[in-house]
């Protein structure tokens, strides 16, 4: 039984991913962007669970790893003379690099996690609402120098003819990895450690774990993960600018996550998939679709009255931070015997 | 001369941000929430201004005074359900709020921007002395200053004052002692309201053009002001509102032109500095300890 459950933890997350994957390729083409949508959200809200999730401190920041790595991730995969003609000032080893599409992808990691780690060294030695807010001030730094710093990127101008390398195949297989590390560290023994602080730090503390050690480990390679899916997003959308990685995306991958329930795994997949769900049949839905014609804005309002909604009234969102097995348990007797029995008995 | 003028300015930013600051502060005291959507009080205020543009000036602002204390209460009122629980989902619901809200405004007014017509007489300028200082800010000052010491006198010599007060000390003493919780959480959120009712008007003036992100735009940096001062307490959290627009202005004033764009990157890593040295607050009186280890 708790085998199974441990399991679960891990393989409801992947089947879940991958089915959204297969129905996404089997959907008609305009539709199929939703779905990538959703597969890129998942892959960025994971890297977010990895440091909040089992650290307990928000960090409203991590925008700025995707961001560095969707721009680190960009840069490399565009031709020299292309980039020099949008920005000529870049710095010649920016300019001069060109690697293939898995290289970019490493790089935007390693960008990311080097970032994060920097940022963390001092920054993970503050809990609560200061951590918050210096989070806020990482992204609000990173942001402002992007767009104005022409020497490291295309500045406020739109960096483009980035190859569309983000299909489903590349999508699935990155969301399906960033999930695996997530698993794989949650389990390690730094993980359990982090988790240990999240839920007493005085005992946590006492009992010899170094806090902040443990904190800067998750926030590296949470900034790793982050940086990752920036890359996925940028080989996904083909241009990016700085506008695209910064508040409103900060707002709505936290979101995601805690509605879907901050402590599991599951919960910021769930979240993920069904904030993007929503909030593509809603997009549908303005266009007109099955006779239902929304006003324009309809979107954008009723997403964020879902989310208002969900957040006063569970707080500890959909999932309640359970494993996908605790759905399980929680069916009436009858119905839980009926399953079990068709699942070979047990 | 030209320091003192850029003195007058930054005095002026900071009250307007200090009057902010003050709300979301008193709020944070009675009942532990940092609002994000408190910026959404000062986007309505404006969008109600828009609207009575061609009514008398009074209308106007009985209207705008109305609407934001509306605001607030109907935040108050929604928020309830969060009272127990975690600060960082109260942080993201008033996240959620703010967003709900700033969608609703995208859909009425859209996002071109409506001018307000408000008193432009106050964009004057007026000479003291060589300096020319416009009306407006000679009043954001005096307003400020004024609203700033009510506010004192409401906390210090007022019965509800002094329930607020309690609360905001030991919000379950006070509350077996006989202060009311929903009264006194609901005169927190009114007196924000007024506050960041003036505040808009102040603010109005000298940016006509409102769009939904208005108060946003203006609130967050008065956010980050407060929990650097440090929320514990009020004065600490104003003084810190205040000291994020004076030192905006300045740095403002100060940056060699080519590298002005880069003054956000410029204030907020003067924030991460101050938050490593004083995490509890710049303003707090002992230097608190991060964790209780």
């Amino acid at each position: 039984m708790r085998r199974r459950q441990e399991l679960a933890e891990l393989g409801g997350p992947v089947a879940l991913l991958v089915l959204v994957a297969v129905l996404g390729s089997l959907a008609s083409r305009s539709l199929q962007v939703e779905f990538r949508t959703a597969l890129v959200s998942a892959t960025i809200v994971i890297a977010l669970y990895v440091f909040i999730g089992n650290s307990g401190v928000l960090s409203f920041g991590h925008i700025s790893f995707v961001a560095v790595g969707a721009f680190a991730a960009g840069l490399v995969s565009v031709p020299e003379a292309l980039k020099l003609s949008v920005s000529p000032e870049l710095f010649p080893l920016i300019a001069g690099a060109e690697v293939g599409n898995a290289a970019s992808l490493l790089i935007a990691a390693a960008v990311g996690g080097v970032y994060a780690f920097l940022v963390g060294v001092p920054l993970m030695r503050l809990s609560g609402l200061a951590a918050g807010i210096a989070t806020f001030a990482v992204l609000e730094i990173t942001h402002n120098v992007l767009r104005n710093w022409p020497r490291i990127g295309p500045g406020a101008k739109t960096l483009s003819l980035v190859p569309e390398t983000s299909g489903f195949l590349q999508l699935t297989v990155g969301a399906v990895a960033v999930a695996g590390i997530a698993y794989a560290y949650q389990r390690s023994r730094p993980g359990r450690l982090l988790r240990a602080a999240r839920e007493d730090p005085a005992a946590a503390q006492g009992s010899g774990v170094n806090i902040h050690r443990q904190r800067l480990v998750a926030f590296t390679l949470s900034g790793a993960l982050a940086g990752f899916g920036g890359g996925l997003l940028v080989h996904f959308l083909g241009s990016i600018t700085t506008e695209q990685v910064y508040l409103d995306l900060t707002f709505i991958t936290l979101a995601m996550l805690i509605i879907g329930g901050v402590s599991s795994l599951w919960g910021a997949v769930v979240g993920a998939l069904l904030v993007s769900g929503l909030n593509s049949l809603l997009a549908e839905a303005e266009l007109g679709i099955g006779g239902v014609d929304l006003p324009t804005g309809t979107r954008l309002v009723t997403l964020g009255a879902v989310m208002a909604l969900v957040l006063l009234f569970r707080p500890a969102g959909i999932t309640g931070g359970r494993p996908p097995g605790a759905l399980l348990e929680r069916l009436p007797g009858q119905l839980r015997s009926a399953l079990s029995g068709r699942s070979g008995g047990r | 001369m030209n320091t003192l003028q850029t003195l007058v300015d930054a005095v002026a930013l900071g009250s307007l941000f200090a009057l902010v600051a003050m709300g979301i502060a008193l709020v944070f005291g009675v009942m532990r929430l940092v609002n994000f959507a408190h910026g959404e009080l000062l986007t309505a205020g404006a969008y109600a201004l828009f609207l009575t543009n061609d009514l008398p000036l009074a209308v106007s602002i009985v209207v705008l005074f109305a609407t934001v204390i509306a605001f607030a209460l109907a935040m108050e009122t929604s928020v309830r359900p969060l009272r127990s629980a975690s600060p960082a989902a109260m942080l993201v619901t008033t996240f959620a709020i703010s967003f709900l809200l700033q969608s609703i405004f995208l859909v009425v007014f859209g996002s071109q921007g409506d001018n307000v017509g408000i008193l432009p007489e106050l964009n004057q300028a007026v000479d003291i002395g060589g300096l020319r200082v416009r009306w407006v800010t000679l009043t954001s000052i005096g307003v400020g200053a004024l609203l700033l010491g009510g506010t004192a006198l409401l906390l210090n010599r007022t019965t509800i004052g002094l329930e607020m007060r309690a609360a905001a000390y030991d919000f379950r003493t006070a509350r077996i002692l006989g202060v009311r919780a929903n009264r006194v959480i609901r005169f927190a959120f009114v007196v924000a309201g007024v506050l960041a009712a003036v505040a808009t008007l102040m603010l109005v003036v000298q940016r006509p053009l409102v769009t939904p992100t208005f108060g946003f735009q203006f609130v967050i940096p008065a956010l980050v002001g407060v929990v650097v001062g440090g929320l514990d307490r009020l004065t600490s959290a104003t003084l810190g509102g205040f000291a994020i627009g004076f030192a905006t202005a300045i740095l403002g004033d100060v940056l060699p032109s080519d590298a002005r764009v880069f003054l956000p990157s410029v204030v907020f890593a003067l924030v991460i500095v101050v938050l490593l040295v004083r995490p509890s607050g710049l303003f707090t009186r002992a230097r608190a300890v991060v964790e209780r280890v």
